[in-house]
């Protein structure tokens, strides 16, 4: 057997699971009753989505990787439940959780997944490779880091065209070692800019434990000190402190122009990705620990009835509304067409895809 | 017309974009007080003021990556690389977020970014600093890229790129900085695609881009005065989108055709070409086609060796009189 890796997430296993301390934070306080219920909602439909990603990816109609969000669901639930019209986000690939919140379909996402003309990118980037631009949500990227410098610079773009807003640009763990992590911190806090680089922390790189892989003093968040910038540390199994603590960064951000560094201990219950059989790097009793004291959906749920916004009916109810709407998204996604071969060159060049007398481009751009 | 330098025609091309579109930013190492590099964005820092002429740290993923985030938000970024071999320390933001963000949103999103500098040899400064990577940008659909030999095409090309919604990347070179040519005052732009015919000739058809256009010209003036030969030259402008049907008609019209271009062989541009033109003009040959590309080595530091490296115009006119025999 493996030897189980030393956790590392002192937060979250310092505080017992009982109510939030965070649920009396202004932040929290101001929400009402249906905003509870609407929060719980969509941590429920990312719960919900992503099981049902798994029945459709094992019968096979899902290709390559599928990175799933289940267990980290406070997170994206949290923070992006705080954004404005001026506040954009960008992520890595485990990415579907965050597509959700910022208001996609199960429909568009689910199709994306099996490669269909009616998935939000038509097929074109799958899983890791989700885009609403028109919710402020700029992917969705495949290589680990890469999207920082990109967050980095939309953050750049809300300050230069004067807006008071914000870039969220999320990482995991794994993606603190990446040069061009450190070259965006550098640029973001050189040129004090609006940005929240969050780091859900799941312990792992793929299959390498934290201690494993990054050199750090006692958090990750802490190497923010390098460049000067304020960061912190957050309980991701408690929506309510994900909540609070991102507010002060989007304040820090929206009125001080400053960038922070947020690191968000959470947990993933399945694999790195599908493809990872999670037999060689941690134990089986340290996931059914997560889960049975640390499920984020869960303690929200016990923090709502407790505070009888809840009723074990209404719960009841909304799983299996987001259980039911997931099964359509996956019917959805089963009757839908798949592009045609003639979609392959298309929306690879804005010039092309409008070519006329006004355009720059002439010329073959598309080569046989 | 008045008679300029190309970089006064690169200058000339970012101010008046600058003048017309305030979402335009330049931003590199060392363009705004220390007056460029290469002083190609010389005064503007002064003219334009800090928030549109930026300074960035030594940070080529870093800054250029800003660059294409800021640009999906509207913004049109001029980038400068110091010298187009430092973005290989760019390559992941360059090739993957450039060049793949419009396709993997399914067109939602577009990068109207432009990533400029010089990608040559020829300055003896050994071989990390003379990368010439028009084909390996090139290669990736998703990216536009250009290589201006004049200054004329400088100006335009440049204002075209700006203006372009896509990602295009401009290769200059050092040692076309300070050559001279007429350039309009008045705004025009160059298309991307368009490749141009430098001389007409009859007998023999030279593809060039970049300095090998003008390292052709040199070539065609001693065949036409030495050996009696009559040599058309076509500058390509830009690789990617490529102009074939200025490239096919010259073909049909010489029957022999020369490659000449600063790129190492194995892959280069001159390869496409090569296919384009047997595939499309096969019968039209007289002769096979030839090239002329730098020494398949990594840049040699010394000088002397250097200029034999490269493309020049006794080895242009040697592998010209080969095609003619």
């Amino acid at each position: 057997m493996a030897t189980p890796a030393v956790l590392t997430h002192p937060e979250s296993l310092k505080r017992p699971a009982g109510p939030s301390e965070y649920a009396k934070h202004p932040i929290n306080a101001a929400l009402s009753k249906e905003d509870k219920i609407e929060l719980y909602r969509k941590m429920a439909r990312i719960r919900h989505f992503e099981q049902r990603c798994i029945r459709v990816y094992q019968q096979g109609k899902i290709g390559g990787f599928l990175h799933l969000y289940v267990g980290q669901e406070a997170v994206a639930a949290g923070t992006i439940s705080l954004l404005g019209k001026h506040d954009h986000l960008i992520t890595g690939y485990r990415d579907h959780g965050h597509a959700l919140m910022v208001g996609m379909g199960m429909n568009e996402c689910m199709a994306e997944l099996t490669g269909k003309a009616t998935g939000c990118s038509q097929g074109k980037g799958g899983s890791m490779h989700y885009f609403a631009p028109d919710k402020n949500y700029w992917g969705g990227h495949g290589i680990v880091g890469g999207q920082a410098p990109l967050g980095t610079g939309l953050a750049y773009a809300v300050k230069y065209l004067g807006h008071k807003g914000s870039c969220l640009a999320y990482m995991g763990d794994g993606a603190v070692n990446q040069g061009a992590v450190h070259e965006a911190y550098n640029l973001a806090a050189l040129w004090d800019l609006p940005i929240i680089f969050v780091i859900e922390n799941n312990g792992y790189s793929m299959g390498t434990s934290q201690e494993r892989s990054s050199a750090h003093p006692g958090c990750l968040a802490k190497r923010a000190e390098g460049y000067g910038m304020a960061w912190d540390v957050v309980n991701g199994h408690d929506v309510y402190e994900v909540r609070a603590k991102t507010s002060a960064a989007l304040k820090r951000a929206h009125e001080e122009s400053k960038p922070t560094v947020l690191e968000i201990f959470t947990y993933r219950y399945y694999g790195h990705s599908m493809a990872d059989p999670d037999k060689t790097y941690r134990d089986k009793e340290e996931i059914k620990e997560y889960r049975e004291q640390k499920d984020p959906v869960l303690l929200f749920e016990k923090e709502l009835l407790a505070e009888k916004v809840l009723t074990p009916e209404l719960s009841q109810a909304i799983n299996e509304a987001a259980m039911a709407e997931a099964d359509q998204a996956a019917a959805f996604a089963d009757a839908s067409p798949d592009p045609t071969v003639a979609d392959i060159t298309k929306n690879i060049y804005w010039e092309e895809d409008h070519r006329g007398p006004q355009t720059t481009s002439r010329g073959t751009i598309i080569f046989e | 017309m008045p008679v300029i330098t190309y970089r006064e025609a690169l200058r000339a091309a970012m101010r008046e974009e600058l003048q017309r579109d305030e979402k335009v930013v330049l931003m590199g190492e060392e363009v705004a007080q220390f007056n460029g590099a290469y002083k190609v964005t010389e005064g503007l820092l002064k003219e334009f003021g800090p928030k549109r002429v930026v300074d960035t740290p030594i940070s080529e993923a870093g800054f250029i990556g800003l660059g294409i985030g800021a640009s999906m938000l509207g913004i049109r970024p001029v980038m400068e690389l110091m010298f187009w071999s430092f973005s290989y320390v760019a390559f992941d933001q360059i090739v993957n977020n450039a060049g793949n963000i419009r396709y993997m949103s399914g067109g939602l999103i577009n990068c109207p970014i432009v990533i400029r500098g010089p990608a040559n040899g020829g300055t003896n400064v050994g071989a990390t600093h003379s990368h010439t990577p028009e084909a390996i940008l090139a290669s990736h659909p998703g990216i536009k890229v250009v290589c201006p030999a004049t200054p004329y095409d400088a100006k335009g090309l440049m204002k075209a790129a700006i203006r372009d919604n896509d990602p295009v990347y401009v290769m200059e070179n050092t040692i076309l900085y300070n050559d001279k040519g007429e350039v309009p005052d008045e705004d025009y732009i160059v298309p991307l695609g368009v490749a141009d015919v430098k001389r007409t000739g009859e007998d023999l058809t030279i593809v060039a881009h970049g300095r090998a256009v003008i390292t052709s010209l040199k070539a065609a003036e001693i065949l036409e005065k030495e050996h009696g030969v009559s040599v058309e030259v076509v500058d390509l402008r830009s690789i990617r989108p490529l102009d074939e049907a200025t490239v096919l008609q010259s073909v049909r019209k010489t029957h022999r055709v020369l490659l000449v271009e600063e790129n190492k062989p194995f892959c280069g541009v001159d390869a496409q070409v090569a296919y384009l033109i047997q595939s499309k003009a096969f019968d039209e040959l007289d002769a096979p086609i030839h090239r002329v590309s730098s020494i398949d080595a990594p840049q040699i530091y010394c000088k002397r060796l250097e200029d034999q490296q490269l493309p020049n115009a006794q080895r242009v006119v040697a592998e010209a009189l080969k095609v003619l025999a």
